[in-house]
């Protein structure tokens, strides 16, 4: 600063600190507010785990659900959501691998592979009970599979495929092209440049999508409800083309109940639900730190 | 010169990024078991020249090209031509070594494998790491990661890879550019026992090594081809005088 | 030593990548189906219905007598979810995100963004439960005349449900912006207020926009929250304290009771489904259109 003028310069020191306070001012602000979003979470978790902890016993785990509170359990919720889930796994995983394989290693740089790529991008943001509606109209209806696990199976595979899709997408993608010009030069075909190079470093990123995509899978409520999975099952499926129940619907069943003791059980379901979920993403988590240390 | 037939041999080939020309109409003989040194500054098309040999431009979009290369009087590029199988002849050293992340014995014997060269595969291993002189540093270790070997030794690593192949010819992209000095004398003294069994040709901004090196050098600049000769011929009596000013280094 | 021989034909090559092709085709058919079944039931509908009553009606009754099938009700429903969870996500999660690229430690990214990816990751129905049992409860409180079905309690939880997906945006935008532009603000004496406001969320500002579309599309689109917290009662109201009905509601409702197929009111779920689809899409198309526009202004 040029201007020796103690006045002006009493001024601006004093100018400078108030904008270094507002500075600082903002600051807090900013973390003050993200730590709100941490709070919200924990709020969430507590409310819900001090409302149902009372609920999840071996009986609870272990029973079918009743009109009455005591009895109930979420056996036939539980045991649905695992048939769904492996069903869903058997479908989605393949499709949407071998997909994500075409695309990146395979497809020319043509309109029609664009086109492929906006669908699965629209794919991605379509609203869940859409896909419950498309399942519905083909699935239980014009293909006759009724109400039963593998309608649902096949409605959730078309829900998570775009998202499968993307994040193997992307595991391929961040495979170094040396490794398969290295592979290419020494006279090997696409498909076992693939096989042995490409698919093996991109497997842990591949991994890690899938099981988020499977947690997706999990938890959404609305495209079942839409094919129909009953509300009420007092019976375990033993094969795909049995009617089913599953860990959302059953929670939203208690909740939607008026009654107070309901709503804790739905809590205990929603904890059991919960734990699941957490234990899918520590595999992935697990998986993810494996294979970044090779 | 000699006067056998080439193994290799591009006649008026340019080839072409989209409409830019990158190498503009070459005739250049390869011969069998010598040694080739394609010399030139950064840009000038050797190793776009160099992928065209074993048709690894294939996997570049937009690569075009004119005029021809014969591999053994056959055209390496007819509709009829497999490149898988061409790659099986003409293998490639590349600048930068690009071992797979598997085991020492497995990088060199995954492409016999999938080639389905038969034969003893342990056998095939342990000539092509002696071949590379690389046997005596990993033969107690043959089930190590490829990714715990220094540069050099990666790198040597990767000629054994492609002399697992048993090709007839091998092509090299500037292979000793990311090594150190000692590391680089022990590929050049490598080069000099290959050269009894393989057609070698080596792309290298190195002129020194070019000189040790080879038997004929090719000098290209914009993607032309300024001089083709004997290396001594070349290096000690150039016939044109870019020639003459690259090797005396007044440029590049 | 023998010629090259003749290309052969790798059968095995080809079959496995038509098969590749065809499950990245699965998507193209999954779109036309969509388009096509709700395209079908629609236009059935509106033999019916004329288009401009449904479009612009004021009341939705298909399940009482009268019957009326005027959606704005439910889109009335719907939007006041959005702007609801906009005012939510929107100023937390900018701020969220300012705080995450432009102050935090390495430490502290590491600890929030896994916070906000679990956040995103909680089933929908726990945030409905959420809503009825906890923010609505706590809203009567506050503000006594607040129904037991209304739309604020869920607009709330839509807003903590789009927040991580807002924050993460918004964070990818700000970090877009080059160090260059804050060196050059930092260089001239300026305030990390001063250069984060006035350079960086400015340069960010499509990308935040674009943030801002994919929020609202993902809050039109949310069902469970909205159907057990917000109420099944099509009002044509501005009142957030009451109870509504919201698109994606109706159609949980009307798939939850006894229609049968072929039925007007089973077409109208079709009709609305309609309306929910081709609003979710163009809003989508605007987000990822206007993020690509951005990400082009740096190179």
């Amino acid at each position: 600063m040029n201007d020796t003028n103690p006045r002006t310069q009493a001024f601006t020191r004093a100018q400078l600190r108030r904008r270094r306070a507002q500075s600082k001012a903002f600051e807090y602000f900013c973390s003050g507010v993200t730590g709100l979003a941490v709070v919200v979470l924990a709020l969430l978790l507590y409310d819900i785990f001090m409302d149902g902890y009372r609920w999840v016993d071996a009986q609870f785990l272990n029973s079918f659900p009743s009109r009455f509170p005591e009895k109930a359990g979420i056996k036939s919720a539980l045991v649905g959501t695992l048939w769904l889930v492996g069903f869903t796994a058997i479908i989605a995983i393949p499709t949407g691998v071998l997909a994500a394989i075409y695309l990146e290693e395979y497809a020319p740089k043509n309109r029609l592979t664009h086109f492929i790529e906006v669908n699965i991008a629209n794919l991605a943001g379509v609203p869940s009970i859409v896909f419950g509606i498309l399942g519905l109209a083909i699935f239980v209806r014009f293909f006759g599979l009724g109400r039963s696990v593998i309608a649902g199976a096949l409605t959730m595979s078309l829900l998570i495929l775009p998202v499968i899709i993307i994040a193997a997408k992307e595991a391929i993608r961040s495979v170094p092209s040396s490794l398969r010009q290295a592979a290419f030069a020494l006279g090997a075909t696409r498909w076992q440049v693939v096989r042995a190079h490409v698919l093996p470093s991109a497997m842990p990123g591949i991994l890690t999508g899938v099981i988020l995509a499977l947690s997706r899978a999990i938890g959404e409520t609305a495209p079942l409800i839409m094919i129909g999975a009953l509300t009420f099952v007092a019976f375990l499926p033993s094969g795909p083309m049995d009617e089913f129940t599953a860990l959302p619907i059953q929670i939203f069943n208690w909740t939607a109940r008026p009654q107070e003791t309901f709503h804790e059980l739905a809590a205990g379901g929603i904890i059991v639900l919960l734990a699941v979920l957490l234990l899918m993403n520590a595999l992935a988590v697990f998986i993810r730190y494996r294979g970044s240390k090779q | 010169m000699s006067d056998q037939t080439p193994i290799l041999n591009a006649k008026n080939l340019s080839i072409f990024y989209g409409d830019n020309e990158a190498v503009k109409s070459i005739s250049l003989p390869i011969f069998e078991r010598k040694i080739t040194a394609i010399i030139g500054p950064s840009g000038c098309g050797k190793s776009t020249f160099l992928r065209s040999l074993n048709r690894m431009n294939d996997f570049i979009d937009g690569v075009s090209h004119r005029g021809e290369i014969l591999y053994r009087d056959q055209d390496l590029y007819a509709d009829t031509v497999d490149p898988v199988e061409a790659r099986l002849r003409i293998g490639m050293v590349f600048q930068k070594a690009n071992p797979f992340p598997k085991s020492i014995y497995r990088n060199i014997a995954w492409g016999p494998n999938i080639n389905q060269l038969g034969g003893n595969l342990d056998l095939r291993v342990e000539n092509a790491l002696k071949q590379a002189a690389l046997w005596d540093e990993v033969a107690d270790r043959l089930d190590d990661s490829a990714l715990n070997l220094s540069g050099g030794q990666q790198q040597r690593l990767c000629i054994a890879r492609a002399l697992a192949m048993e090709p007839e010819v091998i092509l090299m992209d500037e292979p000793c550019s990311a090594l150190d000095p000692v590391s680089t004398a022990r590929i050049e003294d490598l080069l000099f026992e290959l050269k009894e069994n393989f057609t070698i040709v080596i792309v290298t901004h190195n002129m020194q090594q070019a000189a040790r090196v080879s038997d004929y050098t090719a000098f290209m600049e914009n993607g032309v081809l300024v001089e083709f000769g004997e290396t001594d011929q070349v290096f000690t009596r150039p016939k044109e005088k870019r020639t003459e000013e690259y090797v005396t280094g007044r440029f590049g | 030593m023998a010629e090259l021989s003749a290309k052969k034909t790798r059968w095995n090559e080809w079959v496995l990548e038509k098969l590749f092709f065809f499950c990245a085709f699965v998507s193209v058919i999954t779109t036309a189906a969509v388009i096509f079944i709700l395209l079908e039931e629609t236009l059935t509908f509106f033999e019916t219905v004329p288009v401009l009553e449904f479009l612009t009606g004021t009341r939705w009754t298909p399940l009482l007598e009268p019957k009326h099938y005027g959606i704005l009700p439910l889109v009335a429903g719907t939007m006041l979810i959005v702007i609801g969870a906009a005012i939510v996500a929107l100023p937390i999660g900018v701020a969220s995100a300012i705080f995450l690229s432009e102050y935090a430690s390495h430490r502290a990214r590491s600890i929030i963004k896994p916070i906000l990816e679990i956040l995103a990751g909680i089933p929908t129905v726990v945030y409905g439960y959420f809503a009825l049992t906890f923010i609505t409860p706590g809203l009567r409180v506050i503000l006594p005349d607040t129904q037991i079905f209304n739309a604020a309690s869920a607009a709330i939880v839509v807003g903590i449900m789009v927040l991580p997906m807002v924050a993460s945006l918004c964070d990818d935008a700000l970090r877009a912006v080059p160090a260059s532009l804050r060196h050059g603000g930092y260089s001239l004496g300026a305030t990390s207020f001063e250069v984060t406001t006035r350079i960086v969320v400015p340069a960010g500002l499509s990308g935040i926009f674009a943030a801002f579309v994919l929020a609202v599309s993902r809050a039109i689109g949310e069902t469970m929250a909205v159907t057990l917290a917000a109420g099944a009662t099509p009002n044509l109201t501005a009142n957030p304290l009451e109870s509504i009905q919201t698109m994606t509601a109706y159609i949980v409702q009307v798939s939850l009771g006894d229609t049968p197929s072929g039925s007007l009111t089973y077409q109208t779920l079709f009709a609305v489904a309609s309306v929910l689809f081709v609003s979710t899409l163009m809003l989508n198309i605007l987000g990822t259109w206007v993020m690509r526009k951005f990400r082009e202004v740096y190179e």
